[in-house]
């Protein structure tokens, strides 16, 4: 074995005179992985947050396991009404932006790929396992993300599952990782102003060429590709006006997108037609409305976000009546849980619970109108919960019956 | 003595203990869900994009832009890149790929994508090269 490696390393790339380019080391990758460690430090963080908002401890709520999930669960709140909006806007937006900060910090460390020998301690064998780790799981989670809120799936694996334990092992490797190198960093920083020649680089060119363009150069193109990809699909985050300005997302068109069409739930016409009931459980009997009923109850509106896991937002103005005053017609004012089911006859997301605080906010509706005018049936016609705060799916459409609990007393 | 044994600082070992039993965990549940060879090879084709496909196609070609551009290969490189990186990001947009479900759930499908891309790569083009000639004619 010792004979097979041997002491020199074989040509190409394993050799340092190899690398040429002058604008690796330490500082510029110290300046990309600090820029890494903001924009995936808020992808990481609103991605857990948004798992939480999913309430997956809620019946009919969890897609991930929850006898195996990780023990970090808290009441998602309904204030302010565009929390949602705002972490998924960013965990969406800013993890597509993040693809050219990934790839120049890649470039960055390249050399480091092909250390001869591979390994010369146990320490150094296991970073760099955890290091094969991180990059896997960041290119996994970026690309599979992207791909998703592009409506493409070209894997077999459920994506919310598979991006949540992507997720796990990409947190688990890159604390480890910021965890060792955070002195490196803080190395580059007390060297800044430093000439090259003065200063021991691992990841420098032991003989550089000449630059073609500055450290300052390649990190202006690397924040402008950054910046286009934040243009180019922030405005379907922000809705209104600026959703005309991001010029590839998804969204673009849409002003208020639809996210499932009923003839795509499945959801026939005859379902929602004179013949719909609306049926709320949870008390001593049974209650059935029409939506004739509904309309003739108190009527409320509200102006609130709907925003889509897939980073797209819209704010409109929704008329219809309050959840609470459903609960209490049901026969539990008090309820601190609602199921909420839709006439979509399968699929994992026709049914989602509420916690208490989104079903007693008083701003939470059955909405039966939008700016003034019935719900469109791909909007959820008849009648279509929203609620401040809520996940775009789990404001269920089409909704066929609700079952409030009173839970604890 | 740990030090010299192992080559590092004991806290480096601790460290690598806590994040492994992490990813060991997550690694379990993984292989427990289903098509989890699927999400393997997804993984593992993860890291070999970056370092088998993408890494040498553009260090390969930006080595061919410097030969060919010499002194002139940012005007071609920094448009081209932010190009690509677009391509990269909205690729399944861009090829196409989404339309069919986009189609059915939303009622849409992408009209109009390649289009913007190619009139921002040529706005990126326009605006390098005016830059390109205002330098050359200071000189």
């Amino acid at each position: 074995m010792a004979r097979l490696i041997g002491k020199d390393p074989p040509p190409g790339p394993f050799r340092p005179e190899f690398w040429k380019s002058p604008l690796r080391g330490r500082a510029l990758t110290s300046i990309l992985g600090i820029s890494l460690l903001v924009s995936m430090g808020i992808v990481t963080i609103t991605g857990f947050l948004s798992h939480n908002a999913y309430e997956p401890g809620l019946p009919h709520n969890a897609i991930v396991d929850p006898s195996r999930d990780l023990p970090l669960l808290f009441s998602w709140p309904t204030h302010p009404s565009w929390l949602y909006a705002l972490t998924e806007g960013l965990h969406v937006t800013i993890g597509l932006a993040t693809v050219p900060i990934l790839l120049a910090k890649l470039w960055s460390v390249m050399p480091r790929l092909f250390l001869w020998p591979p390994v010369t301690s146990p320490a150094q064998a296991l970073e760099r396992l955890s290091i094969t780790a991180l990059v896997a799981s960041a290119i996994f989670q970026i690309a599979t993300g992207l791909v998703n809120a592009q409506y493409w799936y070209p894997f077999h694996f459920n994506f919310v599952i598979a991006h949540y334990w992507g997720a796990v092992v990409f947190f688990a490797s890159f604390t480890l990782h910021f965890c060792l190198k955070m002195p490196t960093v803080l190395r580059a920083y007390r060297e800044r102003g430093l000439a090259r020649t003065q200063i021991e680089d691992p990841l420098a060119a032991s003989a550089p060429a000449k630059p073609t363009i500055s450290r300052r150069g390649l990190l202006a193109f690397t924040g402008a590709g950054a910046g286009l990809v934040l243009v180019g699909n922030g405005g379907q985050a922000l809705g209104g006006p600026f959703r005309k300005i991001a010029f590839l997302a998804p969204r673009k068109q849409d002003g208020f997108p639809v996210n499932k069409t009923a003839a795509a739930a499945g959801v026939k016409p005859e379902l929602t037609g004179p013949d719909y009931r609306l049926v709320l459980k949870g008390g001593a009997r049974e209650v059935s409305l029409s939506r004739d009923d509904l309309l003739a109850m108190t009527q409320r509106s509200e102006t609130l976000p709907i925003a889509c896991v897939e980073g797209w937002s819209a704010t409109r103005r929704w008329t219809g009546v309050r959840v609470s005053d459903l609960a209490r017609m049901a026969g539990v004012p008090d309820a601190d849980r609602v199921l909420v089911e839709s006439l979509q006859p399968a699929g994992v997301l026709r049914a989602a619970s509420l916690n208490g605080s989104q079903l007693q906010d008083p701003r939470s509706l059955l909405a039966l109108k939008v700016e003034g005018k019935d719900l469109s049936v791909d909007h959820g016609f008849p009648a279509r919960m929203i609620v401040p705060a809520l996940p775009g799916v789990h404001n269920t459409k089409w909704v066929k019956t609700m079952t409030f609990r009173k839970t604890q007393a | 003595m740990i030090r010299k044994l192992y080559g590092a600082n004991p806290l480096h070992f601790v460290g690598h203990v806590l994040a492994f039993a992490l990813i060991g965990y997550a690694a379990v549940q993984i292989a427990g869900i289903r098509a989890a060879g699927n999400m393997a090879v997804w993984l593992v084709g993860a890291v070999l994009l970056h370092d088998v496909v993408l890494w040498p196609l553009y260090s390969g070609a930006d080595r061919a832009g410097r030969r060919l551009l010499g002194g002139a290969v940012n005007y071609v490189r920094i448009p081209l890149g932010l190009s690509l990186v677009l391509v990269l990001v909205f690729v399944s947009t861009l090829l196409n790929k989404g339309d069919g479900t986009y189609m059915r759930v939303a009622g849409r499908g992408w009209e109009g994508y390649v289009r913007s891309w190619l009139l921002v790569t040529a706005g990126l083009f326009v605006v390098s090269g005016v830059v390109y000639l205002v330098r050359r004619s200071r000189r």
